[in-house]
């Protein structure tokens, strides 16, 4: 697990993880063929378009209402909560959250914690916090433990060994799990992990698992799963933890069932996952199994700093279905890693500056076409190519007193500024445009032929040595 | 001031002044989704939930431990957990170990037989409480008499469901059956055997949870049965 130090790593190895992946044609498959067929699945969970439309309106509606009324919600969701048992704890920072975390453990003197699959805990790094805390955090998604065996971060949010090929698992099986010959049969490949976890189930003090919805009218937290570690955590061992962002809230019990449709289907192009398992308190009085202790761990690491904007709010409508980056031409291209955060993808893009500042993440929002495809398939109609517009003006504009955001102006150049109000000035005056053209049809030669990153894939750009207005002129 | 009161104190100076009208979710479904009889919901249930590879048996009141007992006999299990103190629970006590199938009862907390139930447990039998025609879905409530795991570690899971308490959707089960005004400690969606695709984007059941589930539907209707 520790040859490999992972943490997010700033958006200046961008260019050259991408080039990596593009000259990689393994990899460059492996993505392809994964984003087609996810795309091609959540296409047939939607035949009728009229019943989508309205469906992401009303998804729309539906995260928009909560987020209106976030604070007073996640009053009313603690106060719930604290009536059904479940403690409830606030983490401003991944490091209050892992304080919080690792102090449970430590109270009951846990060895090891079993994980069901939570971005959120990769977004706080809480596996490199337990082995440093001497604590084991054991993956069980199956995705998530092959990533964790490879020393990998995942590489998709809701697939996360989606880069890997079942030869590469299957050698990593041989060569990792302890009796295990190489087997490229997927169906044994899973069995081997399922026989290993269910002893780790056993054996764990702790199981920590994220959490897709959190309802305040009842205090119940919702998990969505089709392979069953996801209810072996929050069942087994007899400590359960959630963790979530502050923003997973609903108000009402049947604010779920249109989001759950929403996720699922855009997600994997299920009508619905094999599991959806409503957690509401710890095991009472008579009860035979379950938890005996339920904490829920509330996160807000920069969210609300995109709460405080009306714009950038909706960046927290997201309810984590991955259909932006399976239908987004720079992700299936360039695969997750190479975004360097824990979100990768269209959403990656709007998130992770609240989380990590700006000065991370500035050139993030340029890794896009701007095609749109991310906003036309968000089931909650997050506006996501303005936001991305949005975020490079937060970022590449000249550092100003009341920033919006962490690391505001971080990507700004004086010199490109400069270059750009030339430009606009030599535009907005024809006399001056008159002469900047003639200027460049006569000495447009004496341009360098290497003209930066443009010319390491194109020919270089050199003015036309006749203007349009000489032409039309000449032809009288 | 604590971590809480820092967040809440963000959020309260930055929320929007006026609130959202509470979204129409009743309307959409109203508009949405059929209302269907009877007979056409156990249907789609059945063809959907079969979909998810799950395996669908019409039984009736005086036949269903005689369809169990076939079911397992084909499976060359010998072994049933069951719920004591159900109905469902004591009529398999009753009727099973007489034709050569051994039922155990989940009469102690898990700490006390953990092992036994992960290594020595081939099959469960529990009842749902409800089911979803639009995603062939079964829906548990555990309790102190049938608790979270029987539905989860056993490899094959048998559930027994009453098709008269098949919804159209998740959201007509839980406005019907009020489920805002309180909830068990576990609430259960089940819509097939545990699964994954995460190795390639290839199908295999038996993830971590039961790798075989099988429904037998009470009371079907007439014209249901596929």
């Amino acid at each position: 697990m520790s040859e490999h130090t992972l943490h997010f790593k700033p958006t200046e190895g961008f260019r050259t993880r991408s080039k990596a992946v593009v000259d990689n044609p393994v990899l460059r498959q492996s993505f392809r063929g994964a984003m087609d067929f996810l795309m091609s699945k959540r296409a047939a969970q939607f035949p009728d378009d009229e019943e989508l439309q309205s469906l992401r309106s009303l998804g729309e509606a539906i995260r928009q209402y909560n987020l209106a009324k976030l604070p007073d919600l996640l009053l009313q969701l603690e106060s719930q909560l604290t009536a059904n048992g479940i403690q409830v704890h606030w983490a401003e920072t991944p490091d209050e959250a892992n304080t919080i975390i690792l102090g449970i453990c430590q109270r009951h003197s846990a060895k090891l914690m079993v994980k069901g699959k939570s971005m959120v805990s990769e977004e706080i790094e809480l596996n490199h916090a337990a082995e440093a805390a001497g604590i084991g955090a054991l993956e069980s998604d199956m995705g998530e433990y092959i990533v964790q065996l490879a020393g990998e971060k995942p590489s998709h949010i809701i697939m996360p060994a989606i880069h890997k090929t079942k030869e590469e698992i299957a050698r990593l099986f041989a060569d990792k799990v302890d009796g295990v010959d190489y087997t490229d049969n997927v169906d044994a490949l899973i069995q081997i992990g399922r026989n290993v976890l269910r002893e780790k189930f056993q054996e764990a003090a702790i199981g920590l698992s994220g959490v897709n919805f959190a309802v305040a009218e009842t205090g119940t937290l919702c998990l969505v799963e089709n392979e069953g570690n996801g209810r072996m955590c929050t069942t087994v061992p007899p400590i359960h933890i959630a963790i979530t962002g502050i923003e997973k809230i609903v108000e009402k019990l049947e604010h779920v069932p249109p989001l759950l449709s929403l996720l699922t289907r855009s997600a994997t192009g299920q009508n619905i996952s094999t599991y959806f398992n409503m957690i509401s308190s710890p095991r009472k009085p008579g009860e035979k199994d379950g938890p005996e202790e339920v904490h829920l761990v509330l996160l807000d690491n920069g969210r609300s700093q995109a709460y405080a904007d009306e714009q950038l709010r909706k960046t927290l409508q997201c309810i984590r279905c991955g259909a932006c980056m399976n239908h987004c031409p720079v992700y299936t291209r360039i695969g997750g890693h190479a975004y360097g955060t824990t979100y990768p993808g269209p959403i990656g893009k709007i998130v992770s500056p609240h989380m990590l500042g700006l000065e991370a993440t500035a050139s993030m929002a340029t890794a896009s076409s701007l095609c749109g495809a991310c906003g036309e398939v968000c089931p909650v109609k997050i506006p996501i190519p303005e936001l991305l517009m949005r975020l490079r003006e937060e970022a590449f504009s000249e550092p100003h007193a009341k920033p919006a955001m962490r690391g505001q102006g971080a990507g700004y150049s004086p010199l490109i500024s400069a270059i750009w109000r030339a430009w606009a000035t030599v535009y907005r005056s024809p006399a001056l445009y008159r002469l900047v053209s003639w200027l460049g049809s006569r000495f447009g030669g004496l341009l360098p032929s290497r003209q930066g990153a443009w010319t390491s894939v194109r020919v270089p750009l050199r003015p036309a040595p006749k203007r349009l207005r000489d032409m039309l002129k000449e032809r009288g | 001031m604590s971590a809480r009161d820092r967040i809440l104190a963000k959020l309260r100076q930055n929320a929007p002044s006026t609130a959202n009208a509470l979204p129409d979710v009743a309307t959409w479904f109203a508009t949405h989704r059929p209302v269907e009889s009877m007979t056409d919901k156990a249907k789609r249930f059945h063809h959907v939930i079969e979909l998810a590879h799950a395996e669908v048996h019409a039984v009736n009141a005086d036949t269903w431990t005689g369809k169990l007992h076939e079911v397992l006999k084909a499976r060359g299990i010998e072994k049933l957990l069951v719920a004591e103190g159900t109905p469902h629970g004591d009529a398999a006590l009753d009727d099973l170990p007489p034709r050569g199938i051994d039922c155990s009862v989940y009469d102690m907390a898990i700490e006390a037989w953990q092992s036994e139930l992960f290594d020595d447990t081939p099959a469960s039998l529990t009842a749902a409480r409800a089911a979803i025609a639009e995603t062939g879905t079964l829906i548990l409530w555990p309790d102190a008499l049938e608790p979270r795991l029987m539905s989860l570690v056993p490899p094959v899971h048998v559930v027994l469901l009453d098709a008269s308490n098949i919804h159209n959707t998740f959201y007509e089960a839980m406005t019907a059956e009020s489920w805002s005004s309180g909830l068990p400690t576990n609430a259960l969606l089940i819509s097939g055997p545990s699964k994954t695709a995460d190795i390639q984007q290839t199908l295999a059941y038996g993830a971590h949870g039961p790798k075989e589930l099988i429904v037998l539907m009470l009371g079907v209707p007439e014209g249901a049965a596929q």
